[in-house]
């Protein structure tokens, strides 16, 4: 006997990322996946990030790196709890891992949790963690033609950081073509110019996360 | 490359609905598979028969069939079959496209007894 299922089939990090994502929704944490290049500047972003909101909610990281600890341990300097995750030469974060990491976490008392993903502008794209938004930043010295070469992650992310900006007048970026091919890659993705290190433009993003953070607090 | 989980991901929805069927036996799975997932049949043959052994679906057939990727244009609407790597219109060259096909990983229906 045939019988019709016509249902998308859930991989099991795809099983495990709806888990986490129950977890987050219950407890009311909301859970930002950042993605870019090496050096782009996400732990540079993270701790900006971190001086604008520490004051309202309280924030965890989790920091993806292939090898190391050095990210962890700079967030962690600067009094905000992080937890390491080693992928042992994976490319991305999986599922699996954030539930290992959250555990070491204490869910009842955060409001935010900003993972960092590993270092890699197309692996990350492809695994859903249970985020409630991802978002990538793109740096200005890496040119204004990536989002040609590496559309998906601008199509997937929610918002796009572009950092670096203090830099602008030595790179040949042409800020006016790349905001234009990211909005037709993404019509709704806003593009935030910031300068991570110097905290120039951080308000702006800092606002919008808040505005997610407080959507997700009043069950919207 | 991540085979494996997708495969016990077929499986498990597989046996869900022939065990609330009362099948006693899976004879074959039907699935579709958009190319730009960059699954491979011979991967996917490999996981299925290292995971449904002890099953219900042992023994049970597991039928991919792929699907060519299609995207339309964003400036002229024209849509266009391509391969995984040249997305381009063909009629005005644009390449910033919507993918309405290709990207599909979806178990379609399954034989029973
Ligand atoms: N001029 C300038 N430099 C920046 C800015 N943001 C980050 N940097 C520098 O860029 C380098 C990399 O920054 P990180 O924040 O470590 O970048 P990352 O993306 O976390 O790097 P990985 O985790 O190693 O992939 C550091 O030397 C930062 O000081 C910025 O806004 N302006
Ligand atoms: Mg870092
Ligand atoms: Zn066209």
């Amino acid at each position: 006997m045939e019988i019709d299922i016509k249902k998308p089939i859930l991989d099991r990090n795809d099983r495990l990322a709806q888990d986490n994502r129950a977890l987050f929704d219950e407890k009311g944490v909301f859970v930002l996946d950042l993605m870019a290049s090496p050096g782009a500047g996400k732990t540079s972003t993270i701790l900006a990030t971190i001086d604008a909101l520490r004051d309202r909610y309280n924030i965890a990281v989790i920091e993806g790196d292939i090898a190391s600890k050095v990210d962890a341990e700079k967030i962690s300097a600067h009094g905000i709890p992080a937890v390491q995750i080693n992928t042992g030469g994976a490319c991305h974060l999986e599922s699996d891992m954030i539930q290992r990491a959250i555990a070491a976490l204490d869910m009842d008392a955060l409001d935010l949790i900003i993972i960092e993903n590993v270092g890699n502008l197309v692996c990350p794209t492809e695994f859903n963690l249970g985020e409630h938004a991802k978002v990538m930043i793109l740096s200005v010295p890496e040119g204004h033609d990536k989002p040609y070469k590496y559309p998906n992650i601008f199509q997937i992310a929610e918002a796009v950081i572009l950092n670096k900006y203090d830099t602008l007048s030595v790179f040949d970026f042409n800020e006016e073509e790349f905001r234009s091919v990211v909005t037709s890659l993404n019509h709704e993705a806003p593009v935030f110019a910031i300068s991570a290190t110097k905290g120039e433009g951080v308000d702006a993003w800092a606002e919008w996360l808040t505005d997610r953070i407080e959507a997700l607090k009043s069950g919207s | 490359m991540h085979e494996m989980g997708i495969v016990s991901g077929i499986l498990s929805s597989a046996v869900d609905a022939a065990e609330k069927e009362g099948a006693s036996k899976i004879n074959d799975v039907r699935i579709s598979v958009g190319v730009l997932t960059e699954i491979q049949d011979f991967a996917l043959q490999f996981a299925w028969e290292s995971l449904s052994p002890g099953t219900i679906a042992e023994g049970a057939e597991l039928v991919a069939t792929f699907v060519s990727p299609v995207s339309k244009c964003s400036q002229c609407d024209t849509e266009f079959e391509h391969d995984r790597f040249e997305i381009v219109c063909p009629n005005c060259g644009n390449f910033v496209c919507e993918q309405i096909k290709g990207r599909e990983l979806t178990i379609d229906s399954i034989d029973i007894d």
